[in-house]
């Protein structure tokens, strides 16, 4: 058992916790994105955020990749933490403002400004669908692609792949497109009405700046030629 | 593209303990770019996802998906070299080729890309030609590393060349000569060898230049085809001991008159050679 102290509070965990989960042990909420139960830490959005004492020092690390440590102190809520993780959302609402996840994010920490360069991405590149494939569906089908601002999410060559089952769950686990369809104006979410079962990797070209990978929508009936 | 060309590939490396990239970067030796169906055939073989090895061969700059021309014209756009007038270079290498960076001309001569440092700021801008650094590059130089590299970068001015000299070596076993001066490549008498891969026997004859890579033959070699070398007066076999740091296949031992030992890799279009006088 190793024992660490969270916000003043003395606790016992396992070895090989990690913080995220001992914080949610004794009921200190910590905002997560690419961080699901069942699914390996990946530390992509950085959105836990904890502060960590060492020595006279202090260290910002994210909570779900960091293992308890003996005698570890640990605040999740810091007024250093609280600032990080305000512009981890704006930068996230300055990449993808048209997901309900982030949106929400936004308003429950009160961040009500975005001062960066807008932009509409479809992906904030979380890795959740990745690792969705991989570890719960053995399946391997998608993964990055690229590097540095040419990364991306995709079946190899971006044709479809024989090992995806259509099983859908990229796009359950999928913080950014639960909006998907935008019509033709991002700014502006239609109708939403697309939680239909094609995986997006696969029909993306067609419809590319659509944002939506129905054929045809059966909410908005808009298609593309 | 051949299947089972790759799959001596993947095995080879496997053999030697090598990773995807080693692998990778074979392939793309062999075929200037990697084919779709090659990963294909790697990550069956490796036992590794599609999109792993997709994964990889895109991360690279260094490897291509696409057919890449016969010369790989690389300008550097890092930092340093960006500074020097790298941008001013790489558009006018694209203005001379008549292609955008990124591309291959249509006669499938050249490919243009844009690199990030090429480890040598000191010198920039620099500009890689088929694995050759030109340093201080700028507008004038442009169209004569374009006509150097049509020409042919690895062909070596016999006489002018510092790198290349003659050697004349013996057989280690006999001691035999194997120099046939009744027979000239490059100007020099040429090293005669008897040769033997699957049912084929025959003569062959190499320069006697060191750094050239002149050869005479009597039947065809393909590409690739590791060969058993003999020597014509004794018939002792010439390979070696040791294998060849590059791809693994025999050496084949000569000694150098005068002192010394020549070691060259019997696969066929492998370069590898080393020269140890004494
Ligand atoms: S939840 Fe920890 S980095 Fe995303
Ligand atoms: S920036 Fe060009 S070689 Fe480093």
């Amino acid at each position: 058992m190793i024992s660490l102290k969270i916000n003043g509070l003395n606790v016992s965990v396992e070895e090989g916790t990690t913080l995220l989960e001992a914080a949610r042990f004794l009921g200190f909420p910590v905002p997560t994105l690419c961080h699901t139960d069942g699914l390996t830490p990946y530390g992509a959005c950085r959105l836990c955020v904890v502060e960590i004492r060492q020595g006279s020092k202090s260290r910002l690390v994210t909570s779900c990749t960091y293992p308890a440590e003996e005698g570890l102190i640990v605040r999740t809520a810091s007024e250093r933490v609280v600032k990080a993780r305000k512009i981890i959302i704006e930068l996230l609402l300055a990449s993808c403002p048209q997901s309900k996840t982030i949106q929400d994010l936004a308003s429950a920490h009160n961040v009500r400004r975005q001062r960066f360069r807008q932009e509409y991405e479809d992906c904030i590149l979380c890795g959740l669908c990745v690792r969705y494939c991989e570890e719960q569906m053995m399946a391997k089908a998608i993964g990055f692609r690229g590097r540095g601002e040419n990364r991306s999410i995709g079946t190899p060559f971006d044709v479809p792949s024989d090992v995806c089952r259509l099983c859908g769950g990229c796009m359950y686990v999928c913080p950014a497109c639960q909006l998907r369809c935008t019509y033709t104006e991002p700014e502006k979410a239609v109708c939403g009405g697309c939680a239909n079962l094609s995986p997006p990797c696969i029909e993306k070209e067609k419809f590319d700046d659509m944002m939506c990978y129905m054929d045809p929508c059966v909410a908005c009936e808009i298609k593309k030629d | 593209m051949k299947r089972e060309n790759i799959i001596d590939i993947v095995d080879k490396n496997y053999r030697n303990n090598g990773g995807i990239i080693s692998i990778l970067e074979d392939i793309q030796k062999q075929y200037s770019y990697l084919p779709a169906e090659a990963l294909k055939i790697v990550a069956e073989k490796t036992n590794r996802s599609l999109v792993d090895i997709y994964g990889v061969a895109t991360f690279y700059r260094a490897f291509s998906l696409k057919p890449r021309g016969k010369h790989l014209i690389s300008v550097c756009l890092g930092t340093a070299c960006h500074v020097r007038g790298g941008p001013v270079v790489a558009e006018e290498f694209e203005k001379q080729l008549n292609i955008k960076a990124g591309s291959t001309t249509p006669d499938r001569e050249f490919t243009l890309e844009t690199v990030n440092c090429l480890g040598a700021c000191a010198l920039g801008p620099i500009t890689v030609v088929d694995g050759r650094y030109f340093s201080n590059v700028n507008r004038v130089k442009v169209s004569k590393i374009i006509e150097k590299a049509r020409y042919g970068l690895d062909k070596v001015e016999i006489g002018t060349d510092q790198r290349i000299f003659p050697v004349e070596v013996s057989c280690p076993r006999c001691n035999h000569s194997l120099m046939d001066k009744s027979f000239d490549i490059d100007g020099h008498p040429s090293i005669r060898v008897t040769i033997s891969f699957g049912d084929t026997h025959g003569w062959l004859r190499l320069s006697s230049l060191y750094g050239s890579y002149s050869i005479e033959q009597e039947y065809k070699i393909p590409l690739d085809t590791v060969l058993n070398i003999f020597c014509p007066h004794c018939h002792a076999d010439l390979t070696g001991a040791s294998l060849c740091p590059e791809c693994a296949a025999p050496m084949v031992t000569m000694i150098v008159q005068g002192g010394g030992v020549v070691q060259i890799c019997s696969r066929r279009g492998c370069k590898e050679h080393m020269l140890d006088l004494m």
